[in-house]
């Protein structure tokens, strides 16, 4: 297995059923036994357990639902209402576990890893769990496995799904699971309709027909990560904040800045080439206190979307005052991008727009690599250094662009222009002088006699003009320490050439232009 | 397809026309500055089988690295990684290992029309629209032992197909001591105007 075929992180996932139902009614509201219905544009989006019973399906009209049975009671949807209310279970749930994450009201999950330590083994900390969401007055299922997905359809049969067996137990479940809706139809008329048989054909036929979305989707099919996981790129700051000069109590006036928030924080992901997993919303209060709350993102959130989840956030936290006149009110607010993946497409589609020419290039971009190897497609960037190689960090397509290096100074990088050509292993060749003698340079970086001829591959070039040399020390802190001098020569026939000298042996670096 | 202002004399379209190639000779600056203006316009462009291309050289041309892929050693699947950047790309920048058959290059260039892609050719290919060839060069900056590299001369021989037909020699410099690529002709005239002065001569 190599890096990126490690299974997905154990997760636990806590599911509140019906939740768009339990929110309608409110805190104190009892499911229990009524039929209630909630709405939105003019089909059911969830029913209470005894209305399922009586036949209410999610998707059915209104009107279909009320024929059904007597006092149905309809309420329409809410979302900011699902999200403040949620707030509870998730307080709930993350007092016993750090890094919790809300995937959407209704639904949050934990790393298992940390908090099953914690709490003696899997099965207590379900336990605790359990009663944690229901001593806080809420219904809940449990499931747990390997991986975000196979978590969630664990929790619909409170099941724990043994470590390393998430492949086999999403297998059974149709690929609308783990693939977005497009390509699931694409998928399901190709004959793929289950998870398993989608995760049966190879990786690099995948990617060859179905791009990068279709590599994700069958990653999640194999139990796998989406996306492998890249650290931060050191120094590039990504945390997307706003700071108010008059402290707010309420959240309304904060949810006006979410959005240019949260396009900031897309922008900065933008110009890294970086998607990310989840986010943070993150509030600081006069009094220093801080409140945090972590969202799934999945790289598809739009700027919209996200500043709706933070108006969510700071509407829940303020119906639970935790920034009224006591603590002083907010001064900051923040976005935390966490979970990094390499996402090229939202660079770029961020940048221009231009998503269609971008997805072609993707597609040839995984045909070229699925015949050659992943490392055949490379894209360039410019980095430290001093050699004409040393100056580029070539990336395969699909990786994300390592942090640019410092920006010099480099004693020792010649000035533009750069040669056209720089062979990726620096050929011999010899200088002479009009004696015949390989011409020599001092310590100092001065040539002991002019050179007169260059042999190249056994051809002999009458040396036309030179400059240089100029020295360049690299890694002088290691004892191979190199001491390289470099030198620009034009031959007869107009041609230029980089030459670099190191222990008295000539090498050619790159040539000018042919 | 747009081509930095200097190179437009060089092209009959005074661009680069999808669905057909331009070869390229003696001169890889030459191939890399047809690329600049499309990727600085926001077009994708690959280069297939061009292996050690001086990247720090094209980003000094004008090339946007960024809407460059790079596919530096295709080996022998050198047609199926230009016909997949074919479908693709707006620029393909070919270096074909060894010569490809006529058959092999009809099949690409029908591709390429296809889709809008034009073809620039450092290498070998049988019947471009136009033929660019370098017939000489002359580097500046550089003496004995002093100074350095500052710009390069060339001379380019235009041949092809059609319009491109009737021969001619441009002179270039690529790129001049600005770094930028502008056609030769006007700097030869102020060097003249300069040389036509009189020379100043010491008061007594």
């Amino acid at each position: 297995m190599t890096g990126s075929e490690v299974a997905a992180p154990r997760s636990v996932v806590v599911f509140s059923p019906d939740w768009p139902v339990t929110a309608a009614l409110g805190a104190g509201g009892d499911a229990e036994g009524r039929l209630v219905a909630v709405v939105e544009g003019g089909r059911v989006l969830a029913a209470s357990q005894a209305a399922r019973a009586a036949g209410v399906r999610r998707g059915m009209k209104i009107r279909s639902a009320q024929t059904l049975m007597d006092g149905l009671e309809i309420h329409d949807r809410v979302p900011d209402d699902e999200a403040r209310l949620f707030e509870q279970v998730a307080e709930a749930v993350g007092a016993l576990a750090a890094h919790l994450e809300v995937l959407r009201p209704g639904i949050c999950a934990i790393p298992a890893r940390g908090a099953t330590r914690f709490h003696g083994g899997e099965e207590a900390l379900v336990e605790r769990l359990y009663d944690a969401v229901e001593s806080a007055g809420f219904e809940c299922r449990i499931g747990v496995a390997d991986g975000l997905v196979a978590a969630q359809l664990a929790a619909r049969t409170q099941l724990v799904v043994p470590p390393g067996g998430s492949a086999a137990f999403l297998a059974r479940f149709p690929v609308g699971e783990v693939a977005p809706p497009r390509l699931a139809d694409l998928l399901v008329r190709l004959g793929l309709e289950t998870v398993g048989r989608f995760a049966a054909v190879p990786p690099a036929a995948v990617s060859d027909r179905f791009g990068a979305v279709g590599v994700a989707a069958h990653r999640l099919a194999r139990g796998l990560e989406a996306r492998p996981v890249v650290a931060r790129p050191a120094g590039a700051d990504l945390v997307a904040q706003v700071r108010f000069e008059t402290p707010h109590t309420v959240a309304e006036p904060m949810v006006f800045a979410a959005l240019g928030l949260a396009e900031r924080m897309h922008a900065g992901l933008a110009a890294a080439g970086l998607g990310c997993e989840r986010f943070a919303v993150e509030v600081e209060c006069a009094d220093r206190s801080e409140a945090s709350r972590m969202w799934r993102h999945e790289g598809v959130l739009s700027a919209a979307a996200v500043a709706e989840r933070v108006r969510w956030q700071l509407q829940a936290w303020q119906h639970q005052q935790h920034f009224d006149e006591r603590a002083g009110g907010v001064v900051a607010l923040r976005l935390v991008p966490d979970g990094l993946f390499a996402d090229p497409g939202r660079q770029l589609s961020l940048l221009d727009g231009d998503r269609e020419s971008l997805e072609r290039m993707e597609r040839a971009a995984a045909r070229v690599q699925a015949i050659l190897g992943h490392t055949a497609v490379v894209t360039a960037q410019l980095a430290g250094g001093r050699g004409p190689g040393e100056q580029v960090v070539r990336t395969p397509w699909g990786d994300a662009h390592q942090e640019q290096r410092a920006e010099g100074p480099w004693p020792g990088r010649l000035p533009a222009p750069s040669p056209v050509r720089v062979p990726a292993t620096a050929e011999q060749v010899r200088l002479r002088d009009a004696e015949g003698r390989e011409v020599q340079v001092t310590a100092r970086a001065e040539l002991v006699s002019a050179p007169v001829f260059l042999v190249v591959e056994g051809r002999e070039l009458a040396v036309s003009g030179w400059a240089g040399p100029w020295p360049a020390t690299e890694r002088w802190w290691a004892d191979d320490g190199s001491r390289v001098a470099r030198m620009q020569v034009t031959v007869e026939g107009g041609g230029a050439l980089l030459l670099a000298v190191e222990g008295g042996r000539w090498r050619l670096e790159g040539a000018y232009d042919s | 397809m747009p081509v930095l202002p200097a190179l437009q004399e060089l092209l009959p379209d005074r661009g680069l026309r999808p669905g057909t190639a331009v070869r390229v000779g003696g001169s890889t600056a030459l191939s890399l500055a047809l690329l600049a203006a499309a990727t600085t316009e926001g077009t994708w462009c690959a280069a297939i089988g061009c292996e050690g291309l001086g990247l720090v050289a094209a980003a000094e041309i004008g090339v946007a690295l960024d809407r460059l892929h790079l596919v530096e050693r295709p080996g022998e699947h050198f047609e199926d990684a230009a016909a997949a950047y074919a479908d693709a790309a707006g620029v393909l920048l070919l270096r074909p290992g060894r010569p490809l058959s006529d058959r092999s290059a009809a099949r690409l260039t029908a591709l390429a029309r296809r889709h809008g892609c034009a073809l620039v050719v450092d290498g070998s290919w049988p019947s471009p629209q136009v033929r660019l060839q370098v017939t000489a060069r002359q580097w500046t900056g550089v003496g004995m032992g002093r100074g350095r590299l500052r710009g390069q001369r060339v001379m380019v021989e235009v041949g092809g197909r059609g319009a491109a037909a009737r021969g001619r020699q441009v002179g270039l410099w690529l790129p001049d001591a600005d770094g930028r690529v502008r056609l030769d002709a006007p700097a030869e005239r102020l060097h003249g105007a300069r040389a036509a002065r009189p020379q100043l001569a010491v008061a007594r």
